[in-house]
């Protein structure tokens, strides 16, 4: 618990667990923890792909191998299924996208003091360890698919190509204003229910678990309750956070397929 | 909570990792396992292949024993039927042979059956001359009659 400054009301506690470690102000504020934990948990992604990768061999597969080709497979499978095109980029992608959003999302499994208090040691006051609950991090995930998205709407379908799909579809090119407001909006929607759905599971989860940690100060009674609570909420999570990480990718795969595809 | 600059941060560190992922990491483990594919396809290419060779190595070894075992067979005719020639021949051979000494053997017994009565010849007319002799011991010029007397020999 936090108690270091004496008597902390549970609302400080939460407000305190929610804030983020930032340097800077307004449109210049860096999350430093944000920033930290991603990078590190794409570094940790990186490397143990990258040592599978390294050692990869035709012959017998050790378990580091099996483990990353099952990955590598199940993506394959999942970015075949979908898209029909011939790209480079998009199945890496895809394993990049599931392996970090669930890397981030496991984080919400650490125990939400273990971190904070160790970084307190270290004279680090603020921290927040799981980064798909910040905004900045879920949204620098979809912006960037919505790139691609554009991108790859202008290359395979040329400037001309996609601004007639962009005014013509679906009603028709005599109902064009329409047209063009239903597909920007449509556009639109895509980063940002990509991203606000993986913050918003995430931070509520977050919040479970800040909940279950308040209760644990809450006695004789209700404390092992909260144990129990925590074990079964952390289960429950477990699912949750995988099936995040998959619907990131398998709508990443599904808007970036589209962007490929003329409509009909 | 404030969006700002830490979502450029995050959107640049995406597209690294993801490259980075493109770059060193799908491709090596997709080779791989494109290859293991392969290889395992080419192995139970292989193990049916080899199963069919067996299966045509098997017919022809059959045929093989066959073909030797008819070869054989014929060996031993031809060895039956040269033994049977080579006894037939000895056969005759020593009847021929036993015949010659036989005949042989006659010629001299004809021979010596010759010589011994013309020693029997020689011999009773010698004594028919001694005979003789002493009958005419005086009256007879052995000399003046010896023409006489070597045709009664003659006739002997």
């Amino acid at each position: 618990m936090n108690t270091s400054t004496g008597a902390v009301t549970s609302t400080d506690y939460i407000i305190h667990h929610l804030t983020n470690l930032t340097q800077g102000e307004g449109i210049w504020q860096i999350n430093i923890d944000t920033l930290f934990f991603s990078l590190i948990l794409g570094g940790v992604f990186l490397a143990i792909m990258g040592f599978a990768a390294h050692r990869a061999s035709s012959g017998v597969p050790g378990g580091l191998q099996n483990f990353a080709e099952i990955l590598v497979e199940f993506v394959d499978k999942q970015v075949k299924d979908t898209f029909h095109g011939r790209n480079p980029v998009i199945a890496p992608l895809a394993l990049t996208v599931f392996c970090w959003v669930f890397l981030w999302n496991l984080m919400d499994l650490v125990p939400v003091d273990l971190l904070p208090e160790f970084g307190k040691l270290l004279g680090v006051h603020y921290m927040r360890v799981v980064p798909s609950t910040d905004l900045n991090a879920t949204f620098g995930l979809s912006l960037t698919v919505f790139l691609l998205i554009i991108f790859y709407s202008f290359k395979v379908k040329g400037p001309v190509g996609y601004a007639k799909e962009l005014l013509t579809h679906p009603f028709g090119p005599y109902l064009f204003p329409a047209n063009l407001l239903l597909n920007v909006v449509e556009l639109v929607a895509k980063p940002i229910s990509l991203a606000l759905r993986l913050f918003g599971n995430l931070y509520a989860g977050e919040m479970i678990f800040i909940l279950i940690a308040l209760m644990y100060g809450a006695g004789w009674l209700l404390g092992p309750f909260a144990g129990v609570l925590q074990l079964g909420w952390a289960i429950f999570h477990l699912l949750v956070i995988t099936l995040q990480a998959f619907i990131f990718m398998v709508l990443t795969i599904v808007y970036l397929s589209m962007a490929h595809e003329e409509s009909h | 909570m404030n969006i700002g600059i830490t979502l450029i941060g995050q959107m640049l560190s995406f597209a690294l990792f993801v490259w980075l992922t493109m770059k060193f990491i799908w491709p090596p483990l997709m080779r791989a396992m494109e290859r293991r594919r392969q290889t395992i396809a080419d192995g139970l290419a292989a193990a049916e292949r080899s199963k069919l060779d067996l299966e045509l190595a098997q017919k022809k070894a059959g045929e093989l024993l066959h073909e030797a075992r008819e070869q054989a067979a014929d060996v031993l005719m031809e060895a039956a039927k040269r033994a049977s020639g080579i006894m037939d021949e000895a056969k005759s051979q020593a009847r021929a042979e036993g015949e010659r000494q036989f005949l042989a053997t006659r010629a001299e017994i004809d021979l010596e059956a010759n010589r011994a009565r013309e020693h029997l010849r020689t011999a009773v007319a010698e004594l028919a001359v001694a005979g003789a002799t002493r009958i005419l011991e005086k009256e007879i010029d052995r000399n003046a009659h010896a023409k006489l007397l070597d045709s009664v020999v003659a006739k002997l």
